[in-house]
């Protein structure tokens, strides 16, 4: 029976504020999965701690809701272990660029075959809007006793750096964009990496709905233009066509140089797509060639409660 | 017929080859018969601080080194001023005579502290700082000396070869060493050369060339020198014993017990386990294609953690393995996996604290910790192991408990255990079982992952299970895993995850939780490593006549207040062995059994302890002229 959008969702009641752009987030991660119509049963969703780590919980294929900051962790090991997944992390952006940070790089360096998205809000939400590291320096939310003593983290900027071989944003409120570009990180062979624009209109009252859509930017209606545009309507190329290294940096520098565009103009869409990377799984394969038709979650290890593992030789080689 | 008891050091500066000499000393010893526990001391340095390598031989079984040498065989000048007054009298010192010139001074990585105590003795004894005084003192106690000039051992090897590039090859100082020493010890040569084949088994032709100098040099010792009292040339092999390293223990029970993942970050002295399951990756299966072992060096040890978890979520057994400071970074990890029932082993090597202490040396510190680490309440198992041969088994146990029970299991091990090298008798997997609790692999109609049974333990699913979707989450959760904040539904889920606790010191076989080895007016309660040196020093009180019982805790947290009770009823003195500062096994029991520690015999210098020590402190305690609190102190 083919899966249906709703079967994605959990009768969990949703306590994020009203107008959170998280919803939108949720929403297009349902409407990817029914998309793709991948198995409830075959897909995780991880998430972090903060309001975007309740995600997990709202979504109904396998849902674990870890620590803060570690969410690529566990992520990861379930991956590796189990890797027929659909693995999805979710988290926010003080857990995967703050206290997460050294995970963010370390998971770039594997490229493991899986997504990870970034409810980037410029503040930490659940404990009442401090500044996020996406915050800019010298930004002073109506949160915030001071403004922002921090240089912010480019997002974009430290996964290319870091080695995800996808690595695009989206708008949480422009849904059908996100889900597409979901649909396209979670197809992705490597890990890919999403940061989603998420206005918190409880903490952030600088990058909201209306700033975003550039409500300030002109007096009259007819003046103003949405701050945010699409890549895949210009002629930016993301894509590493083949495997050579001027190829790979020239996408590299520009994917970075894109990033760095803010203010009145704001990028989404794919800024680096790269498949010339190898995945983790063909490293392990090449050590371990039967690793994805025989991984540790599908290992028989006992018979009638005794041991299958025959060390005999390895002991052997003990016996004096 | 009297036992044999031979203990030879062999010591440099590291990266001198120590280790390899030593190991080939102990294979040589263990082929030809005897046991051997050989243990390693070393610096947190990688080349030039002084290392060495005490094994110790026997027609008996031993489990410990004792404080006595009777041979010692040094190729730099560092080793001598170190132990010179180790050896026995009537044991012996093979030297490179080319060191004895060198003064105190010139060694400059003897520190200053050393240095001062082994000027006032030498003063004392009215001799030159030098290694010829040290030396001196040796003789006048009895020590046989035997010195032999390195440099030349290799020029008449090298004139007798027609070989010139002999001359300078002093990387073969510990090869030569090793087979002075057996030469002078009688033992058949045959074994040393095939122990050389196997170390360079890549390397033919550098193993023709260790051969060579080996044969000289045996030759040399036992045509050279004379008096030494002791020969060993082998006596008859008992079947079935191998000679393993530390570590060997946890990775190859590891491997039996079906792990199948393991996340690590290098720290001293728990990465050599997580090295040796990759070198072994790939598995043998019985009647099935090959597994293997997914091995990850992550980041950090908070990765190292939460991979551990991820994996095991798939019904993978999985497992870690650190130290004291790595296991501080997992903490929070573990409270996560505590309130999520997720069966995950965690190898805990210990070393010396606080902080990165003595990051080389041994120390038992972190019983407490790796009780209390974590915050909040929640159920786990901490679980001592008191050798190697033990920990084998005890891995199989380990992995048992975390799947039965579902919570994270803190197997401890520690320097002492991980840096010996010992004969015992063969592992035998058939004796590992393996009981993966209330894990499903079918599931129909609808699932509650934390389901409230009447045992405490639900029915668990693993990620990618048709049917079997939950949720986890580190806040409280409903029987789906659902974030929770209701007070009854917390009351009802606290009760479900603690009562664990009591069901594992209900259902866990008694000898699982404790060995006791006799109980006596004077008992001994104490856990993990220091179980061999206790064992030895016992050995001997009993053959004066003197009993004295001992209680090894396995089980420590939680910890089996009955058993304890009853055993120790009619106990009149209870004596805490532990290499650490407070006694802090015996802060358990008193605070579980209600009682007070009579005596401690505590160590934590770094060194592990000798048997020596605690038969000494143990007759300090009979004869009542002990403290309270005994303090050892032996090692270099
Ligand atoms: C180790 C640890 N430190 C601090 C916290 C408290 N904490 C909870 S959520 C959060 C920040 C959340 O911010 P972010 O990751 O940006 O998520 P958001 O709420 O904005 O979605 C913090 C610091 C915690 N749960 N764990
Ligand atoms: S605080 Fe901000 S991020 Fe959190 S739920 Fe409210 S609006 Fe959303
Ligand atoms: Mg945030």
């Amino acid at each position: 029976m083919a899966l249906k959008l709703a079967d994605y969702k959990t009768t969990v009641h949703n306590d994020w504020c009203p107008g959170c752009g998280d919803f939108g987030i949720v929403n297009a991660l349902q409407m990817a999965l029914a998309e793709m119509g991948i198995e409830r049963d075959k897909a995780a969703i991880f998430s972090g701690i903060g309001c975007s780590g309740k995600t997990s919980h709202f979504i109904n294929t396998y849902g674990i809701h870890t620590l803060h900051g570690r969410v690529l962790t566990f992520a990861q090991g379930g991956k590796l272990a189990n890797p027929e997944m659909t693995v999805v992390a979710v988290g926010g952006d003080g857990d995967g660029l703050g206290i997460g940070a050294g995970h963010f790089v370390a998971a770039g360096r594997r490229n493991i075959d899986m997504t990870y998205i970034i409810f980037d809000n410029g503040v930490y939400g659940l404990t009442k809007g401090q500044a996020s590291p996406t915050l800019r320096l010298g930004e002073k939310t109506k949160s915030l006793p001071s403004p922002n003593t921090n240089f912010n983290v480019n997002p974009i900027g430290l996964a290319v750096a870091s080695g995800f071989t996808f690595v695009a944003r989206a708008y949480s409120y422009d849904v059908r964009h996100l889900k597409d570009l979901i649909v396209k990180a979670v197809q992705h062979k490597g890990l890919s990496f999403l940061d989603v624009l998420q206005p918190c209109p409880t903490y952030n009252d600088i990058n909201t709905r209306d700033w975003y859509a550039g409500e300030d930017l002109a007096k009259e209606a007819a003046d103003r233009h949405s701050r945010i545009y699409k890549l895949e309507e210009t002629h930016f190329d993301p894509v590493v066509h083949y495997d050579d290294d001027t190829e790979v940096n020239e996408k590299l520098a520009q994917a970075l140089i894109k990033s760095l565009e803010w203010g009145n103009k704001i990028p989404t869409g794919i800024f680096y797509k790269n498949e010339t990377i190898s995945p983790f799984s063909a490293r392990l394969t090449d050590k371990i060639p039967n690793y994805l038709e025989n991984p540790p979650a599908k290992q028989k290890i006992s018979k009638d409660s005794l041991p299958i593992t025959d060390v005999s030789k390895l002991l052997d080689s003990l016996k004096v | 017929m009297s036992s044999i008891d031979f203990s030879w050091l062999i010591g440099g500066p590291q990266g001198s080859g120590v280790e390899s000499g030593a190991n080939v000393f102990s294979k040589v010893c263990a082929e030809l018969g005897y046991q051997v526990f050989g243990k390693r001391e070393f610096h947190s340095n990688i080349k030039g601080e002084h290392s060495y390598f005490t094994v110790r031989i026997s027609d008996q079984l031993i489990h410990s080194n004792v404080n006595d040498v009777t041979l010692m065989i040094s190729f730099d000048a560092e080793t001598i001023f170190r132990h010179y007054d180790e050896v026995l009298s009537g044991g012996g010192i093979i030297y490179d005579s080319d060191l004895e010139k060198i003064t105190t001074d010139s060694v400059h990585t003897l520190d200053n502290f050393f240095r001062e105590r082994l000027h006032k003795e030498l003063e004392t004894k009215n001799k030159p700082f030098t290694i010829a005084g040290v030396l001196e003192i040796a003789k006048e106690k009895g020590v046989h000396l035997f010195p032999v000039s390195f440099k030349n051992i290799l020029a008449n090897l090298a004139e007798e070869t027609e070989n010139p590039r002999l001359k300078n090859m002093v990387r073969m100082f510990n090869v030569i060493g090793v087979s002075l020493s057996l030469g002078l010890i009688k033992m058949p040569p045959k074994s040393l050369l095939e122990s050389i084949d196997s170390i360079f088994y890549k390397k033919p032709q550098i193993a023709e060339i260790n051969k060579l100098a080996a044969n000289y040099s045996y030759n040399y010792a036992t045509s050279t020198f004379i008096d030494f009292p002791f020969t060993l040339p082998g006596i008859e092999k008992q079947s079935d014993t191998i000679l393993v390293q530390g570590h060997q223990g946890t990775s190859i029970g590891k491997m039996v017990s079906g792990c199948r993942f393991q996340s690590y970050y290098p720290i001293t002295p728990a990465s050599d386990e997580s090295v040796f399951l990759e070198s072994h990756e790939i598995l043998e299966i019985n009647n099935d294609r090959p597994g293997s072992t997914i091995v990850i060096q992550t980041e950090d040890e908070i990765s190292a953690m939460g991979m551990m978890i991820g994996s095991a979520l798939t019904g993978t057994r999985s497992s870690t393995s650190t130290s004291g400071p790595g296991f501080a970074l997992m903490a929070e990890a573990i409270g996560w996996a505590g309130m999520n029932e997720v069966p995950i082993v965690l190898t805990l090597y210990q070393r010396s604290g606080p902080s990165t202490g003595l990051p080389t040396r041994h120390g038992q510190d972190d019983l407490l910790f790796a009780v209390a680490g974590s915050f909040g309440d929640f159920p786990k198992i901490v679980y001592a192991s008191g050798d190697i041969e033990e920990s084998f088994y005890d891995t199989g146990r380990c992995f048992n408990y975390s799947d039965v029970y579902q919570l994270p299991v803190i197997h401890m091990m520690d320097k002492f255990l991980s840096s010996s090298v010992v004969t015992c008798k063969m592992f035998d997997p058939q004796k590992i079982t393996i009981n993966r609790g209330k894990l499903l692999d079918k599931i129909e109609g609808e699932y509650k992952r934390f389901a409230l049974t009447t045992d405490g333990i639900s029915p668990r699913s693993s990620l990618g299970l048709d049917n079997g979707i939950f949720w986890n989450t580190g806040d409280e959760s409903d029987e789906y895993g659902h974030i929770t904040e209701d007070p009854q539904m917390r009351i009802k889920m606290m009760d479900k995850r603690m009562s664990k606790l009591d069901l594992i010191l209900k259902q866990v076989p008694v000898e699982e939780q404790i060995v006791s080895n006799g109980i006596h007016d004077y008992t001994i309660i104490s856990w993990g490593s220091t179980k061999g040196p206790i064992l030895d020093a016992l050995k001997t009180l009993k053959k004066e006549g003197i009993e004295i019982g001992f209680i090894q805790v396995k089980m420590i947290h939680p910890f089996p207040e009955e058993i304890v009770k009853s055993l120790i009823k009619n106990v009149k003195t209870i004596i805490d062995i532990e290499a650490n500062h407070s006694g802090q096994l015996g802060k358990i029991f008193k605070q579980n059994v209600a009682r007070e520690i009579d005596y401690f015999i505590l160590k934590y210098s770094g060194r592990g302890m000798t048997s020596t020590e605690i038969y000494d402190s143990l007759k300090k305690i009979l004869q009542n002229k002990a403290n309270k609190r005994e303090v050892l102190e032996h090692g270099a």
